[in-house]
């Protein structure tokens, strides 16, 4: 079960790190006044957002090989897991940038700064207190996301749970176990992590000492 | 296997996965109800006046907040039967939702009411109002249309979270897709038909919610028509 709980840690992380990319990416495109580029994010957040994560888990595994691309379990999962919930972070960018307040925009135009630099220099750097914490609980979302890749057969925590009590038949003991590992990764490691991160955002926009 | 989209074998599944589809917002619906409600005493455990209670009813869901449903779902299907309970898969699968949305639910019926601002309150107060008139007649109207859109939010997501009852063997949507995916050998109609089926249905359902926020909040004079 250890060995599984490592491998939950494994698709929570790298498919972390997916998601958080393709939010901004998308989060920003969804911004863009080319109506090709917004076009395209819409279209990305609402399919993703409208179907279910294990449909598009199913489809990315067993459905692409028709297509002659073959995943593996695992990065069929990251990727599934990554591209879903980078389509519900991607509208957390964009409120994120959106309540940037007008003065900051206007401030950057009087400045005479090219729109990529205002971007940049001034824009996203403070999104990140805005964003955080509803990032945060889409991270949580995300931990308890990752069970779903046992359907694919990826061995984590939750396949190996139902692997043990396929043998053993101690159900309470098996599943009980891994609903406190699942609890215990949140409440104690993932989330005070989070709140860390969420200090150092508020204290690098200099919010903190209002 | 071949790449090919076969119209033929899409068009002969559908009705299959038509049938099967209502199943799925059956359960999402009966989930949902149950949800409603749990999250509801949810609500009245973390706003007793007793300390030990709040304390409880905070761990509990906290839990259920931070595990994953499948194994929620697993632990209920599995672990119910040693101890002489045993429930067939909708139930099962029903009682979970129900518990792991109540407790999502519960926490938007708090935002609501604690976004009702504190005057109202004191105005009731002192218009010598009793408690149950104050909820009924001034803090539930208003306190409805905050909690909207998280409740509708809520329902689309019990929708899309039905598939997982498959896995305990419920005869939704999703586990007819494997069926027919299984006994055909052929996976490609069946789970993008399974995917266009959610997405025909779970989009409408976001914009209606939308709307009726808007007709809410109307009603209630937080915005005006011309701002719409």
């Amino acid at each position: 079960m250890l060995l599984g709980t490592v491998t939950t840690i494994k698709v929570l992380v790298c498919s972390t790190i997916l998601y958080v990319i393709i939010s901004l990416i998308f989060g920003l495109m969804r911004l863009s006044k080319n109506p090709i580029i917004q076009g395209t994010a819409t279209v990305y957040i609402e399919f993703f957002r409208g179907t279910s994560l294990l449909v598009q888990l199913f489809w990315f595994y067993y459905v692409l090989p028709f297509f002659g691309l073959t995943l593996e379990a695992f990065t069929a999962g990251v990727v599934a897991i990554g591209m879903n919930f980078g389509a519900y972070g991607a509208e957390i960018v964009r409120g994120g940038v959106l309540a940037v307040p007008k003065g900051q925009w206007e401030g950057a135009f009087a400045l005479n700064f090219t729109p990529a630099k205002r971007m940049r220099k001034i824009i996203i750097p403070q999104i990140f207190p805005i964003i955080l914490p509803p990032a945060a609980n889409l991270t949580v979302e995300l931990l308890k996301a990752t069970a779903l890749v046992a359907l694919v057969t990826v061995v984590d925590l939750t396949f190996e749970a139902k692997q043990i009590n396929a043998i053993t038949w101690l159900s309470a003991q098996c599943f009980g176990t891994a609903l406190l590992i699942y609890y215990i990764i949140s409440r104690f490691f993932l989330v005070p992590f989070l709140r860390w991160l969420e200090v150092i955002a508020a204290r690098k926009v200099g919010k903190d000492r209002i | 296997m071949n790449a090919e989209w076969r119209w033929d074998f899409a068009i002969e599944i559908l009705p299959q996965m038509l049938l099967a589809t209502l199943n799925t917002i059956l359960a999402a619906g009966i989930g949902y109800a149950i949800a409603a409600v749990v999250g509801l005493l949810f609500l009245l455990g973390q706003r007793t006046p007793i300390k030990v209670v709040n304390m409880i009813n905070r761990e509990i869901v906290e839990f259920i907040r931070s595990t994953p449903l499948l194994i929620q779902l697993f632990f209920v299907y599995f672990v119910l039967p040693q101890f002489g309970i045993t429930l067939s898969a909708w139930v099962c699968g029903m009682i979970t939702i129900g518990l792991h949305f109540g407790t999502y639910l519960s926490e938007v019926y708090r935002g609501a009411l604690e976004g009702v601002p504190k005057t109202q309150w004191e105005a009731c107060r002192a218009l010598n109002f009793s408690t149950f008139y104050t909820y009924r007649k001034i803090v539930l109207p208003q306190a409805f249309p905050i909690a909207i859109p998280g409740m509708g939010n809520y329902l689309v997501g019990i929708f899309k979270d039905t598939p997982l009852l498959s896995t305990i063997g419920v005869a939704e949507l999703f586990h007819a897709a494997t069926a027919v995916g299984g006994y055909h050998y052929r996976y490609l109609e069946p789970y993008t038909i399974v995917g266009l089926i959610f997405l025909t249905l779970s989009i409408p359902a976001a914009m209606w919610i939308r709307k009726i926020e808007k007709n809410v909040n109307l009603a209630q004079g937080k915005i005006k028509k011309e701002q719409l």
